[in-house]
């Protein structure tokens, strides 16, 4: 066996994917060439996964604070204060590239991993939503990889005990070689017991609990997740994790039940980078050292290495600082759920991050080489050269459609609008019995057991926008997130991000980066909506391919009586039904340029942040007067493929409509637009005049569209076809896809 | 009456069991740990759904050796009540307590949605607060739900109404297309012959509050409380159990 303890050389540097410069500023530090072990620790701790060497100037931008911020980002998940003596701990992460290359075990480790975030801050998850990027149905891999991905976000979740109660799904061409499995997981944490990752305490002992280390997912962090594809993706199946939701579930309760008890100083999980990310993190934020003996790690096989212990992401683990003495408290636990606990190690004040094995030290490392002192980038960032000619659309080439009625129906049957029940009802939405509002409607509502609260939660980002115009669609990502929690009821109380980018070493990737950060920051700090945890996935690229910048947005939002929860389906025959907000004319990056016309072009759809808040804010009054019967957010589809879903997504049978529309704009502007700040309601005829009122009061512009009315939707004069047709289509568009027999199309 | 929750390894409902037992229906329910064999004096033990140890080898196949187990058996043979939900039906049929087994749904995927049932059969403990045919709405949520059975079997428990629920459509009709696992004749729920053993498929625990999943399933529970109240049910001389 290779301990690894002789002096590397530059050439073994770079094969771990480390640059020049960095090797030599390593020796530098350290007065010598560090060993291989070392090695292995520093080339994960400064990969881009771990250290954020690109991304973290960028952002401290964010708005991170804000009175009810328990805690910001910088711990395993961030902290809302929702009042009774409660908070929501949340966060959302990334597992891109395991996911394309082992679809179930990719997608399954990530649900397990953003999990373990959650409940290491004390917290019971309560709910899981995701959210999935997938290529175009003609690439031949697309069904495999979605079948595969919603398994294992199924297998886990389902098995864990967990419900998955929203997300949202695309499919575009841009993302057949590289697609993107987002994960969030929220839970609920008294706000008097939050655990957190701090080591703290010389002397105290390090305790290593969960599953026995492997050799698998050795170098995931490092060489999987911060670098770019490029040929077979098979052969890199050794890097990604296998997941074992049972022993997940033990630790899980295992982990709260200890929390009851007075014995943990720290805890952290131990995700990407394992066992080194754990300890090192944990000593890093205490501003003292870690010594680990390798001798006690629990292991799955004999002659594992000092370099695969430490390097290994074998799942469902996780590093406890305890107080002194209390070990066998911890171990008493454990031994209950039939888990693994060892000490391993102590708090040291040296400030070092050391490990020995067979009595021999082979790694000895400051903390704040690792940490802190890890490199930070400004890399350089420019508008790619065909930015210009992208927001370019001369409406007048634009021919309107034939047949407006056709035209919803294929809009209704593009996998990006149509229902997404075919992925959802794989998921267990209903465990833990909070779920009021469940997949399918703008946004989940999960009620807090033993309050009168319900928690909204919706995860949004149309990267087409982001593709046109980041900014602009990293603005509107935040604000649609917000919208969906509006129209369920809730305030929008904070985000998570989850920010997917191609290689920040291109100066057009790092200015979408630096572009949607900008739109992020100005969206949250107009919603008062602070960003409290989150993840940055670069490298999303294969052969030299980035994909659609993509910063997902994850809105948690709080709804004081739960009573006001409200879906988006018509409720009853001779309802109002009312529009707030304007429409223009505009089209650029809609749903219907791409599917009509083919074209993704144009300047994304307007955003004015104030009116936006504005519309937000007469949708929540007048929610909370009591007067809505529904409310629907109008996105992809825009206006059309808004009143087909609130006539079609409800209960049987479903409720017809009847619309007369008029504006100075083109018909399929009007009708398939994708304007920003714009709400669908439904309300009794006799509470219309204090509506009007509401929003006078805040200046927003309503208009009464029509009444829900019949078992068609009826938009006068365009539009006339029977909800049983419009179900039909809407429901079966991914069904029809995934068939086992279905061929590859479009 | 007092229920007992059994919580295995890798149970999950076992938390909205207790929850709709004590907080919706104010019952006096406790948690059964799987390594004890102390019943704590419960008239019902409740065998919840989940993933008992991760469903590896065979769903509720390493449950059933559970030591709370041989307790759970013991109350059945002695007439006291045994219910299963989901996973706890798996275990039930694995332990030998009810007859047949649930294998991977057709689809070979996991399926979460609300489902109609047809109460077939009132007079048991478990639906006495039912009307015959009437229908009810409860979600499933399962990968591994297809009732079988060889046809021996099958025909018992038909010809002595052990099937208590079954898949329907809204009209009542148990077609193919209602039947949402490819279980055997749609069977969703079945009894022992003694009619103290329930195990089903549908999750009734996630159907006994109008705010969440409807009320569906509240009347299952009321009704075996109904029975205990009553003393009504007299189980059938102890015969070897399931068949």
């Amino acid at each position: 066996m290779r301990i690894g303890t002789e002096p590397v050389s530059k050439a073994e540097a770079l094969d771990h994917g480390l640059s020049a410069e960095e090797f030599a500023r390593i020796c530098e530090t350290l007065g010598r060439a560090p060993n291989l072990v070392e090695l292995g620790v520093l080339s994960v701790m400064w990969s881009e996964h771990c250290s954020y060497k690109s991304s973290r100037r960028h952002l401290k931008q964010l708005p991170t604070s804000g009175p009810r911020v328990l805690q910001g980002p910088g711990e395993n998940a961030g902290v809302i204060d929702i009042g009774d003596g409660l908070a929501v701990a949340f966060k959302m992460e990334s597992h891109n590239h395991p996911s394309f290359v082992e679809p179930y075990q990719g997608a399954a480790t990530g649900v397990g991993g953003i999990l373990r975030d959650v409940f290491t801050m004390g917290a019971r998850p309560i709910a899981n939503l995701n959210s999935l990027r997938f290529g175009s149905f003609d690439h031949p891999r697309t069904r495999y990889l979605v079948n595969g991905v919603v398994a294992g976000i199924g297998g886990y979740g389902n098995c864990i005990g967990v419900p998955t109660v929203g997300g949202e799904v695309y499919f575009d061409a841009g993302y057949n070689e590289n697609i993107l499995v987002n994960a969030f997981t929220l839970g609920i944490v008294r706000n008097d017991r939050i655990f957190r990752a701090k080591a703290t305490g010389v002397g105290n002992p390090v305790i290593y609990v969960g599953s026995k280390t492997g050799r698998d997912g050795i170098h995931g962090a490092s060489l999987l997740a911060s670098a770019e594809f490029s040929g077979e993706a098979e052969e890199k199946r050794p890097t990604v994790q296998v997941g074992d939701p049972f022993t997940e579930k033990l630790l899980l309760e295992a982990c709260l039940e200890l929390m009851e008890l007075d014995a943990i100083v720290a805890i952290q999980d131990m995700g990407a980078a394992g066992l080194t990310s754990s300890s090192v993190e944990m000593a890093g934020r205490g501003g003292l050292g870690i010594l680990l003996d390798l001798d006690q790690i629990p292991v799955r096989e004999m002659s594992m290495t000092p370099y695969d212990m430490l390097l290994s992401e074998s799942q469902e683990r996780m590093l406890i600082v305890a107080r002194a003495g209390a070990e066998e408290i911890v171990q008493g636990v454990f031994r209950k759920w039939d888990l693994d606990a060892a000490v391993v190690g102590s708090v040291t004040e040296d400030g070092l991050f050391r490990a020995t094995f067979h009595k021999q030290e082979v790694v000895c490392l400051p903390v704040g080489l690792l940490t802190d002192d890890a490199p930070a980038y400004d890399r350089p960032a420019n508008p790619p050269d065909d930015f210009d000619t992208l927001q370019v659309l001369r409406l007048d080439r634009i021919p309107p459609p034939g047949d407006y009625s056709q035209t919803l129906l294929r809009l209704l049957d593009s996998p990006n609008i149509a229902s997404k029940a075919w992925v959802y009802r794989q998921y267990d939405s209903l465990v833990r019995s909070n779920t009021i509002v469940g997949p399918g409607s703008d946004a989940a509502v999960l009620r807090v057991k033993g309050t009168h609260k319900g928690i909204a939660l919706s995860v949004d980002c149309n990267s087409r926008y982001c593709l046109l115009d980041p900014y602009v669609g990293a603005m509107i990502a935040v604000v649609e997130g917000a919208r969906n929690v509006v129209c369920s009821g809730g305030v929008p109380l904070g985000v998570t991000d989850c920010l997917n980018f191609g290689n920040p070493e291109k100066p057009a990737v790092m200015w979408q980066f630096t572009e949607a950060i900008r739109g992020i920051r100005d969206a949250c700090v107009a919603l008062n909506t602070p960003v409290v945890s989150g993840n940055v996935s670069f490298y999303n690229e294969t052969d030299g391919r980035a994909i659609p910048p993509t910063p997902s947005i994850a809105m948690v939002g709080l709804l004081d009586q739960l009573e006001h929860h409200t879906t988006q389906w018509f409720k009853a025959e001779g309802d109002q039904i009312v529009l707030l907000g304007r429409t223009r004319e505009e089209l650029g990056g809609t749903e219907y340029l791409a599917i009509e016309h083919g074209q993704v072009q144009g300047a994304p759809p307007w955003i004015d942040l104030r009116v936006e808040k504005q519309v937000q804010q007469v949708c929540l009054q007048a929610i909370r007067e009591g007067l809505v019967r529904s409310a629907h957010d109008v996105s992809e589809g825009g206006l059309a493929v808004c009143l087909a879903e609130c006539c079609i997504t409800g209960p049987d049978p479903h409720l017809g409509a009847a619309i007369e529309l008029e504006g100075a704009i083109r018909p399929d502007a009007l009708l398939f637009g994708e304007s920003q700040s714009r709400i669908v309601l439904s309300v009794r005829k006799r509470q219309l005049g204090r509506l009007r009122e509401i929003a006078s009061a805040e200046d927003v512009t309503l208009t009464v569209l029509g009444e829900v009315r019949g078992r068609r939707l009826v938009i006068s004069p365009l539009i006339d076809v029977d909800c049983e047709e419009l179900a039909r289509v809407y429901y079966n568009a991914l069904p029809r896809r995934m068939a086992a027999d279905a061929q590859p199309s479009s | 009456m007092r229920w007992g929750v059994v919580t295995f390894p890798g149970s999950n409902d076992d938390h909205d069991a207790l929850y709709a037992l004590d907080h919706v229906l104010g019952q006096d329910a406790v948690s059964l740990w799987h390594k004890e064999r102390d019943l704590k004096g419960v008239d019902c033990v409740l065998l919840p759904g989940g993933f008992s140890y991760g469903d590896y080898l065979r769903c509720g196949a390493m449950a059933r050796f559970s030591p709370i187990m041989e307790s759970v058996v013991e109350l059945a043979r002695r007439g006291g009540f045994v219910w299963g939900v989901c996973n706890g039906f798996q275990v039930l049929c694995e332990a030998g307590l009810l007859p047949g087994a649930l294998i991977r749904n057709r689809s070979l995927q996991f399926i979460c949605t609300p489902v109609q049932l047809r109460v077939e059969e009132t007079e048991t403990p478990f639906t006495n607060q039912y009307t015959r045919g009437e229908i009810i709405s409860i979600p499933i949520k399962h990968g591994e739900g297809c009732y079988i059975a060889d046809p021996v079997t099958l025909e018992q428990l038909e010809e002595n109404r052990q099937v208590v629920l079954r898949y329907v459509d809204s009209s009542g009709r148990a077609t193919p297309e209602a039947n949402p696992n490819g279980a055997l004749n749609n069977i969703a729920g079945i009894v022992n012959a003694q009619r103290n053993v329930f195990g089903l498929m549908p999750h009734p625990e996630h159907a006994v509050e109008k705010l969440v999943g409807g009320e569906g399933g509240l009347r299952l529970f009321q009704s075996l409380i109904t029975a205990h109240a009553d003393g009504t049910h007299r189980p059938a001389a102890a015969v070897a159990p399931g068949h």
